[in-house]
């Protein structure tokens, strides 16, 4: 999976984007300001903690939220650009929205549903049905085309949601929280139709989630928002093995730290040093899989460079093994074996050493890396 | 809640039990309740018992009861009508658009609500009358004369009604999901299309119910009417009219009269039923 996603997350896009955007929202105490391009063909996840002013974005992009500044350019057309006091309400722009609860109008059928667009856009009732018809065809629910939206399953809602949106066949897709709605069983189904679906589509996609399974699925691009402000972005594979946050390390599951190195030694604030294999001088994040750690007794000898003194400050299961996290002097995430832990006897307040091979380490630089001129312009 | 709590809570499958307090009903409360539901219910008991059920039938078909109750339903219904098509604008303009002088404009459409219907009357002789603000410009302009017209009392009883219809439909417009209109924006649909597409669909059962409660406040109108629009039976006699009148001089029909109209508003209630006085 992540192989196929590096492939296709590293197909270089020519040309100029389909959406070129920069989104200011300013509220009370809330201000977003997020840079965005997203090519034709292409599938952005924008990936963030609740509050982080996803939802916000999408809302300023889908024209339910005017900007504030900024711009919002879409394949040629300035659809909001306060500057010139130009703004295009939501019914005169090519974007598809597939809401997070699908707000499907409850007193049409499906098919009626998926027809209401193209009706809008002055298709007769049968040519805007038969266009519906064959997006419902295309979803699997053929034989639902006649249920209202009361009686299909969560799946099935999602799809008919979908159809809706595709069926305005517009320049922009925008989903917001497509699977949160779902229960799991029903999720892993529906987001492999969605890829499938969302593959096949030729304008551009924005997805909205919190969910990192479901960015790194089905997106070709992450851009990862925390606080109105784009804290990283790149493809999978790039943002899975050098997280720049705390945020996102916690959602690929690395220990992440940042310091200053000086060849392969890099001085964490508050003294601690880390020897890693990678050689950098500056500013540099430090990542390690909490499986690189390993737990012992007594003070081990041999190879490992990083071995320090710590306690344990809890145990939890992770999969088939323990994840412990050691307090002090940095914060750990070890995952041993239940074997290992039995064999330290391990629980909480029990001191043990812990050791990191510098091998196992990554170090790479803080300064982000400049940014591609289309994003900043 | 602590970590105890969470432990000792039912699991989820347990069905909801709702605490009810058991014990004596002190009689402080009950007597004045029981009290107040026999002054509402006896009135309404005298009535039957009261009324003249072995003549009845012919009572029923007399022309001058008949005249009254179909002049009755039908300008009821006009008043609807009219209060509908000006009405459900008006909820939604409250409803749905932040404008300035917003809660001036609610607290005026809920005047008529609690203004004495003479004096409702009395206003609406001031405008339209012959000599009124625009009275006298319609009937040079357009040889229109208002009060003492049927249409006169469909225009004093859309006066009174239409605050039961606006606030029944603001209420149904608020409780309405607004995002419906926002995905119905995202799909090409202006503000009108999403008004008559998507919200008027949307509250279509609360527009029902304020419809229902506009024409039986319409049904029962007395003082506006006979202020605005007189008492000639045939034009402007509706029941409530008549049924004053006939207490003069034959309380029988008073009585048959009034019959009707607690049989039209009995059935109203059922109508209704699900929506205004079903309990939690």
């Amino acid at each position: 999976m992540t192989a196929d996603l590096t492939v296709r997350g590293a197909t270089p896009r020519v040309g100029a984007p389909l959406l070129d955007a920069r989104l200011v929202v300013e509220r009370r105490s809330f201000r977003l300001d997020l840079p965005l391009a997203v090519h034709a063909g292409e599938v952005v996840a924008l990936l963030g903690p609740n509050g982080a002013g996803k939802t916000t974005a999408l809302r300023a992009l889908a024209g339910l939220l005017p900007l504030s500044d900024g711009h919002l350019t879409l394949a040629g057309r300035d659809l909001d650009r306060p500057g010139r006091r130009l703004w295009s309400p939501p019914e005169r722009r090519p974007i598809g929205v597939v809401f997070q609860d699908y707000l499907l109008f409850p007193h049409l059928t499906a098919l009626d549903n998926v027809a209401f667009g193209p009706r809008r856009q002055g298709l007769r009732r049968r040519a805007a049905r038969e266009r519906a018809a064959g997006w419902l065809d295309r979803m699997g629910l053929a034989d639902h085309a006649r249920s209202r939206p009361r009686h299909l399953s969560g799946g099935q809602a999602q799809r008919v949601a979908l159809a809706r949106a595709l069926a305005v066949e517009p320049a922009l897709l925008l989903l917001d929280e497509p699977l949160a709605a779902l229960d799991a069983r029903t999720r892993l189904d529906t987001r492999a139709q969605l890829q499938r679906h969302l593959a096949a589509h030729p304008g551009a996609t924005l997805l909205v989630t919190h969910d990192p399974l479901d960015a790194l699925v089905l997106a070709d691009r992450l851009v990862i928002v925390e606080d109105g402000r784009v804290v990283q972005e790149g493809d999978a594979a790039t943002i899975t093995a050098q997280p720049r946050t705390d945020y996102v390390a916690r959602l690929v599951g690395l220990n992440l730290y940042r310091g200053h190195a000086t060849g392969h030694t890099v001085a964490l604030a508050g003294g601690f040093e880390l020897t890693t294999g990678d050689a950098h001088d500056g500013d540099v994040f430090v990542a390690f899989p909490p499986s690189a750690v390993a737990l012992h007794a007594a003070r081990p000898d041999g190879s490992p460079r990083n071995t320090w003194p710590t306690t344990i400050g809890g145990v939890q299961r992770h999969g088939d093994n323990l994840r412990v996290q050691l307090a002090g002097p940095i914060e750990v995430a070890a995952d041993v074996t239940p074997l290992a832990a039995a064999h330290l006897r391990l629980a909480p307040g029990r001191p043990v050493w812990a050791a990191v091979k510098a091998t196992e380490t990554r170090a790479y630089p803080a300064a982000p890396p400049a940014r591609d001129a289309r994003t900043d312009r | 809640m602590t970590l105890l709590d969470d432990v000792a809570s039912p699991a989820p499958a347990a069905p909801p039990r709702r605490p009810r307090r058991t014990g004596r009903v002190p009689v402080a409360l009950l007597l004045p309740a029981a009290l107040g539901l026999l002054f509402l219910v006896l009135p309404l008991a005298g009535l039957l018992v009261r009324a003249p059920w072995s003549t009845l039938p012919q009572r029923l078909t007399e022309p001058g009861v008949l005249t009254a109750l179909r002049l009755s339903v039908v300008t009821a219904t006009a008043a609807t009508l009219l209060c509908l098509a000006l009405g459900v604008p008006l909820a939604w303009l409250l409803a749905r658009v932040d404008f300035p002088g917003r809660r001036v404009v609610r607290a005026l459409v809920t005047v008529p609500l609690v203004l004495p219907p003479v004096v409702g009357g009395v206003a609406l002789l001031l405008v339209f009358g012959r000599r009124g603000l625009l009275g006298g410009w319609l009937d040079s302009t357009f040889g229109v004369t208002l009060p003492f017209t049927t249409t006169g009392v469909v225009l004093a009883e859309a006066f009174v009604a239409m605050p039961f219809l606006v606030i029944a439909v603001e209420g149904a417009l608020r409780g309405a999901d607004g995002r419906y209109e926002e995905a119905a924006a995202t799909l090409g649909a202006s503000r009108w299309t999403t008004f008559t597409h998507v919200t008027l669909p949307l509250v279509a059962p609360g527009i029902a119910a304020g419809a229902v409660l506009c024409w039986a406040r319409a049904l029962g109108e007395f003082g506006a009417t006979i202020t605005f629009a007189g008492n000639f039976p045939g034009r402007t006699q509706t029941m409530p009219l008549a049924v004053y009148l006939a207490l003069e001089t034959d309380l029988q029909a008073a009585i048959v009269l009034s019959l009707v109209l607690l049989t039209v508003s009995v059935v109203i209630l059922a109508s209704l039923r699900d929506r205004w006085i079903s309990g939690p």
